[in-house]
């Protein structure tokens, strides 16, 4: 296991097209109920203990080794708007395709042979971690961040937010980022004995309602 | 063939061992032409009434015989819907978490079967969330691959001018064994930002109808937004990976909830 491995997956430079997206920041700033560093933090929090809940333990559990596929179709369940399967298996696509660059494995390969039109990201991103060596929790831990990091980050571009002050919420999300990753790998754990029903299933309605309507948008800076 | 509640008991207020135990049964079957209910168990809070039949579908309303749930309580409604049979469940009243005589939490446990080419319309009316109380509920859905099912489910998130209680909802939908739809909402104490941009943004009164019916394979349903102002409401049709349409919407009062929920109820061509 390598610490390093780690920084070099979860760094916001991994070629994976995370940059793109704005975790659904850009349409909570259109409909200005995100307009300050207080109401990012909370729109953070929120996403963290929702959609990177359930990404974290996608993560962990396909780095512990349980059947991708069968976790790409847990994912499918969890994730109601289309808007949100279609985001998530585009860049599940392009984060295969950094990672197989980058950790040649055949558990890489077999999964982009079953899922041509890519696997969900977390899924992806799990595997990718075991094929550079990780641990489920170092899969959870960079799924948790990488769910506040992209909102964060796109609020700097879309409220001219003063970047030391977008970090300063991640710094405070910290401790909950943490939290949230090792009840991630906690569930990992029971998922093999119990299926992927054990698997976290919180949902955030706002995130699903205002990414279809996102997805619908004639002009916009992010993806997503 | 009769509703047969068990005496209502709860335990004095101040004795926080224990609250109500109780588990309501219904079971459905078709006898070829119609559905009869050859099981309707009433228990604890769970008062079961047959209403008149409507076409070949039975009907059944769960009539609140005591305040429930409350903080300690454990309860439970099982549901088996036979192939073929067709049945509707409705609630007369609204049900209302209360925090009750321990701070322990409540559970109400949902468990929903039903057969191939069965029909299930479960309709209970919303569920109110009371400042103080703790509540965690489950609704299991396990679908025949021809199952059809109409699910309504309506969340009040506290009563006039007070916060909610702790509520945790987990919604898992399987048809013919696999995953269709796993869903897990909380709100309150436990459940950091829940109130915030990304989660609820204020809302105080959600809605979902789910509707899983075979016929949605050959003509799917395409994404559609609801309402087109937040402070009246918002919400989203969508299809899921199945066939199967979720609805999902929020507004401040269930008058603007039920405007966003019957328009788009009408996009959905189906008779259920």
């Amino acid at each position: 296991m390598s610490r390093a491995a780690l920084l070099v997956l979860a760094d916001g430079r991994f070629p994976a097209g995370g940059h793109a997206h704005s975790g659904g920041v850009e349409a909570a700033v259109a409909s200005r109920t995100v307009h300050d560093t207080a109401t990012l933090h909370a729109f953070c929090q929120g996403r963290l203990h929702t959609a990177g809940l359930v990404a974290a333990a996608l993560a962990a559990t396909a780095a512990a080794g349980h059947d991708p596929l069968e976790l790409d179709e847990a994912a499918d369940a969890r994730t109601p708007a289309p808007a949100l399967r279609e985001v998530a298996r585009k860049l599940g696509r392009q984060m295969m395709r950094a990672a197989r660059a980058t950790w040649p494995a055949p558990e890489l390969d077999h999964l982009a042979r079953h899922r041509p039109r890519g696997a969900h990201q977390p899924v992806v991103l799990g595997v990718a971690a075991r094929a550079a060596g990780l641990t489920s929790s170092d899969a959870a831990h960079a799924a948790a961040y990488d769910s506040v990091s992209g909102p964060a980050t796109a609020a700097v571009r879309l409220l001219s937010l003063n970047p030391y002050d977008a970090t300063a919420v991640l710094a405070r999300l910290a401790g909950d980022t943490d939290r949230i990753a090792d009840r991630a790998a906690r569930t990992a754990a029971r998922v093999a004995a119990e299926g992927t029903g054990a698997l976290p299933a919180a949902s955030a309605p706002l995130l699903d309602i205002t990414a279809q309507e996102h997805a619908a948008w004639p002009v916009r800076l992010f993806a997503s | 063939m009769t509703t047969a509640p068990a005496p209502a008991r709860r335990t004095p207020a101040g004795d926080t061992g224990s609250g109500v135990h109780a588990t309501a049964r219904v079971q459905a079957v078709s006898n070829g032409r119609a559905t009869t209910l050859p099981l309707l168990h009433g228990d604890g809070p769970f008062h079961l009434r047959r209403l008149r039949p409507r076409g070949g579908r039975a009907r059944v309303c769960v009539i609140g015989a005591m305040s429930a749930p409350l903080g300690g309580d454990r309860l439970a409604i099982d549901v088996t819907v036979g192939d073929r049979a067709d049945l509707e469940i409705t609630t007369a009243a609204a049900t209302l978490a209360l925090r009750g005589a321990t701070t322990d939490h409540a559970t109400y446990h949902t468990s929903l079967r039903v057969g191939d080419r069965a029909g299930l319309r479960w309709l209970p009316r919303p569920l109110i969330s009371a400042c103080g109380s703790n509540l965690r509920q489950t609704c299991a859905v396990d679908l025949a691959p021809t199952a059809r099912l109409l699910l309504r489910e309506e969340q009040i998130l506290g009563r006039a001018a007070e916060p909610p209680g702790d509520l945790t909802t987990r919604l898992t939908v399987r048809r013919d064994g696999r995953p269709l739809l796993d869903q897990h909402t909380a709100i309150g104490t436990a459940a950091p930002g829940w109130d915030g941009p990304a989660v609820l943004a204020g809302h105080r009164v959600t809605g979902q109808l789910l509707i899983v019916d075979p016929r949605l394979e050959e003509a799917p349903v395409q994404p559609h937004l609801l309402g087109n102002d937040p402070a009246q409401g918002q919400g989203a049709l969508v299809p899921l990976t199945g066939p199967a349409v979720l609805i999902t919407a929020l507004a401040p009062t269930t008058v603007h909830l039920h405007r966003l929920l019957d328009h788009a109820r009408s996009l959905v061509p189906l008779g259920l």
